[in-house]
């Protein structure tokens, strides 16, 4: 609670910051709060912005979804073996700080320019870290868990349903936070470039009009969506912990 | 994207103390790692036959025979030396900027915990901004060129460097703060001779995610919104068709970034290797 | 030495002790919260010049708490403690401490972390590398010396701080249970070698430590504390000559000192126990 207050307390000083570049810049071509505000509100009456924001959605969606089940499954596959997790590792933790954008041209001529080029963009992004959390929590699980649910002579799907899935939980949630906002960020990239649909096609269209307003208040849009959908999954992963 | 996420790497398997002696210094290749390169060898050659087969058109991806030399040719032509270098400026500035400024942050921030019980959970979530629409801000503040580009980067970048530099000064253990007092070190003296080389395994992996999100910040920034740089070379190889340039590119910037990253990694598991305790 | 000689030293020592503590206490209070820990005292103590004292008392009686306010780390709540005469406030000069947890520093060798303190003070050289090597060479670490401090055992990385604690030749030492990672084999070594070290140094000695048969060996006198609040319940001479090794462990009166220790601490022990 007290937490929760300090944060507010932290955003205002982050409007007030804002407020005050905006003072601060010449002439203003940066829009000031209240004005992005206005302009959000404005767009919620627009039937464009929601037929965009169905785009973004959906293909964010499907990322989510795909990512979700693909790296679960392939972290488990490569975690139940110690070689195949050491081996994949160091090319997972690669993979991941590279920047995917490069390899965004090869999704392209692979998929062509519709939403799937779009999904398979923000699977990349998503799938790594859960595969690699979900691959380290299954290695690192005490053996002795194991063990003891051998002694109790439990089946090995009972092991999986009752030990194994229980004792992995907490980390597969951490990496789905992650793998969850970097599909938003994938899918974002993927409409921002050669696209003509999704929330980041409308930025990028408004960046070249100037419309500053509407580049802000989606994008203060997108932000807040982004913190409260992590904030929930990091109120889960707590309550998962303890 | 800055969490500091795989600041929880996995520390190896226990080993015992003749073992951790032995590795200590230069490691000879271990069976994994040769794996690893057998595995990564084969896919390439999967890859080269099914495209020289043609299972996958040259119109998709090119054998990677063709990228090697393609990119021999971007090298050897210095065509795009100038891209070359402003992709690394950038990165290199938006790395130092982001290291010395995220250390500074989080040590003030750990030095008021009001301030630290506001921002941190803040911090946890700050990643999963889509940091790239901000992208004209910085234009108006900083105008077209490098200088929103490193803005971006540093914006990305970060978060990992404060969190990293919170953990490390979290993890100083106490009993090193008593000492530093039993030898009557200062003020000035405790910090660099103590604290700092205590929290440095952490402040490294802050380093390491720094630079790599740094790469991404520019990179991405160039590819999507700019008009120089490696990134942008490679958008611009694609819109014209120029496949071959594209995969050349590719191929560069995956290498670069693979063995800065796995150099930084090197350092950092070594540092690591000292907290195993 | 004649009598007349030694007898004004004697006097004066009885009269201006190394040590003494007044009615020490130490309270923690947690901050926004009325509860406190009376964690210690009142405690009066006296230490002699040159004596080899020893605290034993169950676990959480505030052995390590009595270390910090003698090593002006933490002050008394309420009483005075004062080293040679002057009251401590921070940390006295001459004053070495090797804690009870790992505090070796791990991005050092064991050289340089036994050096570190010398190269501070701008010791000689040439003073720095036979000083290092004798004390390196009295923990038994001699072919460690290049050793990353998480390349040893944690009984190897309490001998590094035991080292870098000695080679600053200090004239208080203050050691929290340092051979409680060791085997008992080891640990009897290592005190003899303590004790060589305390007879050459003429160094005042405070151990603590949960081994009734280390206390009973090393010490010229046995300071047994009760439960939380540590107070001592008694002060045991041992009556040992000087000259002392560890092979009196097999002396008659050493299976009676040590019966009269756990006698005393028993009860004690217990107290913790039931109260957690
Ligand atoms: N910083 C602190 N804040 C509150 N309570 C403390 C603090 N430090 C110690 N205590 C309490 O004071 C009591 C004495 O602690 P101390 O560490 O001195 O015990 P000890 O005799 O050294 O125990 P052990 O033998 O386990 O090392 C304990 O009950 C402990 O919980
Ligand atoms: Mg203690």
């Amino acid at each position: 609670m007290k937490s929760a207050i300090g944060s507010a307390a932290v955003l205002l000083v982050l409007m007030l910051f804002w407020q005050g570049l905006h003072l601060a810049v010449a002439n203003s071509s940066l829009p000031s709060p209240v004005t992005t505000l206005v302009q959000l509100v404005a767009l919620f009456g627009d039937p464009d912005f929601w037929k965009q924001t169905s785009q973004t959605a959906q293909a964010f969606g499907a990322a989510v979804v795909l990512s979700t089940v693909g790296g679960i499954a392939l972290g488990v596959l490569l975690g139940m073996n110690r070689t195949a997790g050491s081996v994949s590792e160091p090319i997972l933790v690669n993979l991941y700080s590279l920047p995917k954008v490069t390899l965004y041209p090869v999704v392209l001529l692979v998929f062509g320019l519709g939403i799937s080029a779009r999904i398979a963009f923000g699977v990349m992004h998503g799938m790594i870290p859960l595969t690699l959390f979900t691959m380290n929590a299954i290695l690192q699980m005490k053996p002795v868990y194991r063990r003891s649910a051998a002694v109790m002579g439990l089946s090995p799907w009972q092991t999986s349903v009752t030990v194994v899935l229980p004792a992995i939980l907490p980390e597969v949630i951490t990496g789905a936070r992650l793998g969850v906002s970097l599909c938003l960020l994938g899918v974002l990239i993927g409409e921002m470039f050669a696209a003509r649909n999704g929330l980041g096609y409308m930025v990028m269209h408004a960046m070249e009009r100037g419309d500053m307003a509407t580049v802000l208040a989606v994008a203060l849009l997108l932000a807040i969506f982004a913190l409260l959908v992590n904030s929930a999954l990091l109120a889960l992963d707590r309550a998962w912990r303890h | 994207m800055g969490r500091p996420s795989f600041e929880t790497r996995p520390a190896a398997a226990p080993q015992d103390e003749a073992e951790r002696v032995a590795n200590h210094g230069s490691q000879p290749m271990t069976r994994a790692g040769w794996i690893r390169l057998l595995v990564i060898a084969a896919a390439v050659a999967v890859l080269e036959i099914a495209c020289r087969v043609g299972w996958i058109p040259v119109t998709v991806v090119i054998p990677p025979s063709a990228m090697a030399t393609s990119l021999y040719d971007i090298i050897a032509s210095g065509t795009h030396w100038n891209d070359i270098l402003v992709s690394l400026r950038s990165v290199v500035a938006a790395a130092v900027i982001a290291v010395l400024l995220g250390f500074l942050v989080g040590a003030v921030i750990h030095a008021f915990p009001v301030v630290r019980g506001a921002v941190e959970p803040l911090l946890a979530s700050y990643y999963a901004v889509p940091t790239f629409m901000f992208y004209p801000v910085f234009i108006i503040l900083f105008g077209v060129g490098s200088g929103a580009i490193i803005a971006i980067a540093v914006l990305l970048a970060i978060v990992a460097m404060i969190s990293a530099t919170l953990t490390g000064l979290d993890r100083i253990p106490t009993v090193l703060g008593k000492t530093a007092r039993i030898m009557r070190l200062g003020p000035v003296e405790r910090a660099f001779r103590i604290s700092l080389p205590a929290a440095m395994p952490y402040l490294f992996t802050g380093v390491k995610l720094a630079v790599a999100y740094a790469f991404i910040g520019v990179i991405a920034s160039e590819f999507i919104l700019s008009g120089a740089g490696m990134g942008y070379a490679i958008a611009y190889a694609y819109n014209n068709f120029n496949n071959r340039e594209m995969y050349g590119l590719m191929l560069l910037i995956v290498l670069v970034v693979t063995v800065v990253n796995t150099a930084l990694d090197t350092v950092d598991r070594r540092l690591q290797a000292r907290l195993r305790r | 030495m004649s009598v007349a000689l030694a007898e004004p030293a004697v006097v004066a020592a009885v009269a201006d002790p190394h040590v003494r503590l007044t009615g020490v206490t130490r309270v923690f209070s947690r901050r926004g919260s009325t509860e406190s820990v009376h964690a210690l005292g009142p405690i009066d103590l006296d230490l002699m010049r040159g004596e080899f004292f020893s605290v034993v008392g169950p676990s959480g009686c505030g052995k390590s708490t009595l270390l910090d306010v003698l090593a002006g780390l933490a002050k008394p709540t309420e009483g005075t403690a004062e080293f040679e005469g002057r009251p401590i406030d921070g940390v006295p000069a001459g004053v070495g401490v090797v804690f009870q947890e790992d505090a070796s520093f791990p991005w050092l060798t064991v050289e340089d972390n036994v050096a570190f303190g010398l190269r501070r003070a701008g010791v000689d050289p040439a003073e720095i590398a036979r000083r290092v090597d004798y004390a390196i060479g009295f923990v038994g670490l001699r072919g460690f010396v290049d050793a990353y401090p998480a390349q040893l055992s944690g009984g190897m990385r309490q001998r590094v701080c035991i080292a870098r604690t000695l080679v600053t030749q200090p004239r208080l030492i203050l050691l929290d249970e340092p051979f409680g990672a060791l085997d008992q084999q080891t640990r009897l070594l290592m005190g003899d070698e303590l004790l060589r070290l305390w007879r050459e140094t003429a160094a005042t000695v405070l151990l603590i430590t949960h081994a009734l048969d280390e206390a009973a060996m090393l010490s010229d006198r046995v300071g047994v504390m009760s439960a939380r609040p540590g107070v001592f319940i008694d002060i045991v001479e041992t009556g040992w000559d000087a000259e002392r090794d560890s092979r009196i462990v097999s002396h008659p009166r050493f299976g009676d000192l040590t019966g009269h220790l756990w006698e005393k601490l028993r009860t004690e022990s217990l107290k913790h126990l039931r109260d957690g």
